[in-house]
């Protein structure tokens, strides 16, 4: 038993005596070289650029710019908002028991979705080619070429096409809610409208809000092609500003360090959605 | 009088044919047990009272009221949803897998309806949800969400999310089939308890013990069919059918 032990407390003493060689990843460190080599071949090639660094800042406060800016977030903001009310109602009408609201529904994701957004900015902006007065009889009439400005043209456009996807999104949302809500609902004598409300679109929204933030961040972006039609967002603006000193570069430097701060703020707000609708469940 | 009446209650998914011609009736007060094999139609039937199912003949009344129905002038108009969602209010129902809703906690859940459909004072609500969850064990449960509870836990809130809308009738479709074993005594209890105070009860259930000892009526259905009615110690222990015996000789 003693020597049996001894034997026991000897092998412990052996084997922690034992010099380990740890595996070495040497691909690790030649990837990790070739990647630091290849930025700063960039970061060289960038500073010997003739770029006008120290141009930019001023762009980037430049009075223009923030109006650009200010047009940017507003188009944006109105037309995604816009687009979350249209596609609640389409995809509620996809849903519904009448089969001609199902088939409308359909129809207008099918259109709205499929046709390029710079296309439809431009039908809007053009309209008044058609129909040179847009009236309600008896109680509205406008000279479309009036009423249809260069902001309203790119919020029909990017906000009827958003839409489209926010049909889609919200479907999937409302689809991934287990049935047994629903009866639970009516069950303690809620309305549907009630059921909706309460019960079903919070729980949906944990599945909503991540690509409609996805697709806002798309639409941030996507205002720039409200530029075509002379509405002054900040592609506008960089343009505005380098056709006066011909730093095209530097202006849209500028515009690109805007789009970064807005979009970066526009993923910290998705964050603290999802938290909030992320309520109840279990990680 | 009875609270609850059914007459000739056919009901079809597709082409089969769930329930064929259902009577049964339960007067205020009592407790009826549905029995029977999978697929006799006692939950279909139970979901029916409660209109989440539309029947496809025969009517059921509750508390003198045609389910789904208002009469006028000696027709049966069909009612719109909401005006079925009023009809409901009086009528909790208790579901086999809880149906909490997750987002909100248990205090919340219970408070939901009377804030929401009754339009009860918010503070009200919840002091009477915190009382309710009390009655069923949980008070140091309220601020727990769904998935933070058992499932007897959550049945219990779901017991208490029903009884917060002062119904007249509860209904219970397998309260206890998704639970644990052990947990299963803890929902029974309550339920029991609830009877004792006299409330009129409605419960799909396997659990003949239980039937047996809360139910005033037992009431055994196979193939969409009430094939056999009486007080437990009769269905139970002196089955007059033969599909009832084989179907005792099976589960006891």
């Amino acid at each position: 038993m003693a020597s049996d032990a001894v034997e026991a407390v000897d092998e412990v003493k052996a084997v922690d005596d034992l010099v380990v060689v740890p595996l070495r990843h040497w691909g690790r460190w030649v990837v990790g070289a070739v990647i630091l080599a290849l930025l700063g071949a960039l970061g060289w090639a960038l500073a010997d650029a003739k770029i006008d660094y120290a141009a930019v800042p001023g762009f980037f406060t430049h009075d223009i710019m923030l109006r650009g800016l200010v047009n940017t977030v507003v188009l944006a903001l109105a037309a995604q908002a816009g687009a979350i009310v249209l596609g609640v109602l389409i995809a509620l009408l996809r849903r519904s028991a009448n089969p001609v609201a199902r088939w409308f529904a359909a129809g207008y994701v099918w259109l709205f979705r499929g046709l390029p957004v710079l296309l439809q900015i431009l039908l809007w902006f053009n309209l008044a080619l058609v129909f040179e007065n847009i009236s309600i009889p008896g109680l509205f009439e406008e000279k479309t070429n009036v009423l249809v400005t260069a902001f309203v043209a790119a919020l029909l456009g990017l906000g009827l096409n958003e839409s489209a996807y926010m049909a889609e999104i919200v479907r999937a949302g409302l689809n991934s809610v287990d049935h047994g809500q629903v009866e639970a609902a009516k069950a303690i004598g809620m309305t549907p409208a009630t059921t909706l409300r309460r019960v079903v679109l919070p729980q949906a929204m944990r599945v909503i809000i991540p690509p409609t933030g996805n697709n806002f961040i798309n639409m941030l972006k996507g205002t720039s092609m409200a530029s075509v039609i002379g509405f002054l967002e900040l592609i506008h603006a960089a343009n505005n500003i380098a056709s006066r000193n011909l730093q095209i570069m530097e202006t849209l430097l500028a515009a690109a360090a805007w789009y970064m701060v807005v979009v970066s703020v526009a993923s910290v707000g998705q964050h603290f959605l999802e938290r909030y609708y992320g309520k109840g469940v279990a990680r | 009088m009875s609270l609850v009446r059914a007459v000739g209650v056919r009901k079809s998914f597709g082409h089969t044919e769930v329930l064929r011609g259902v009577d049964l009736s339960v007067d205020a007060g009592q407790v009826v047990c549905l029995l029977g094999p999978s697929g006799a139609g006692k939950s279909t039937f139970l979901r029916c009272v409660n209109h989440l199912e539309t029947i496809d003949a025969g009517r059921i009344w509750v508390d003198g009221q045609p389910v789904g129905f208002t009469s006028r002038g000696g027709k049966l108009f069909e009612l719109r949803e909401r005006e079925v969602a009023r009809q409901r209010r009086g009528v909790g129902m208790v579901f086999q897998r809880f149906n909490l809703f997750p987002h909100r906690t248990a205090v919340e859940n219970v408070a939901e309806g009377p804030v929401h459909v009754l339009r009860t004072s918010r503070k009200a609500a919840v002091d009477e949800a915190r009382a309710l969850l009390d009655r069923v064990g949980l008070a140091d449960k309220a601020d727990s969400y769904p998935h933070q509870l058992s499932g007897g836990q959550q049945q219990r809130v779901a017991i208490a999310r029903a009884l917060a809308m002062r119904p007249q009738l509860m209904l219970f479709d397998e309260p206890t089939s998704a639970l644990d074993p052990e947990l299963v005594g803890e929902v029974l209890e309550v339920m029991a308890d609830l009877a004792r105070d006299g409330m009129t009860m409605i419960v799909v259930t396997h659990e003949i013990g239980f039937a047996r000892q809360v139910a005033d009526s037992v009431v055994f259905m196979v193939d969409g069919a009430v094939v056999e009615t009486g007080p437990p110690g009769q269905v139970l222990d002196n089955p007059r059918q033969q599909r009832t015996q084989q179907f005792l000789a099976k589960v006891l």
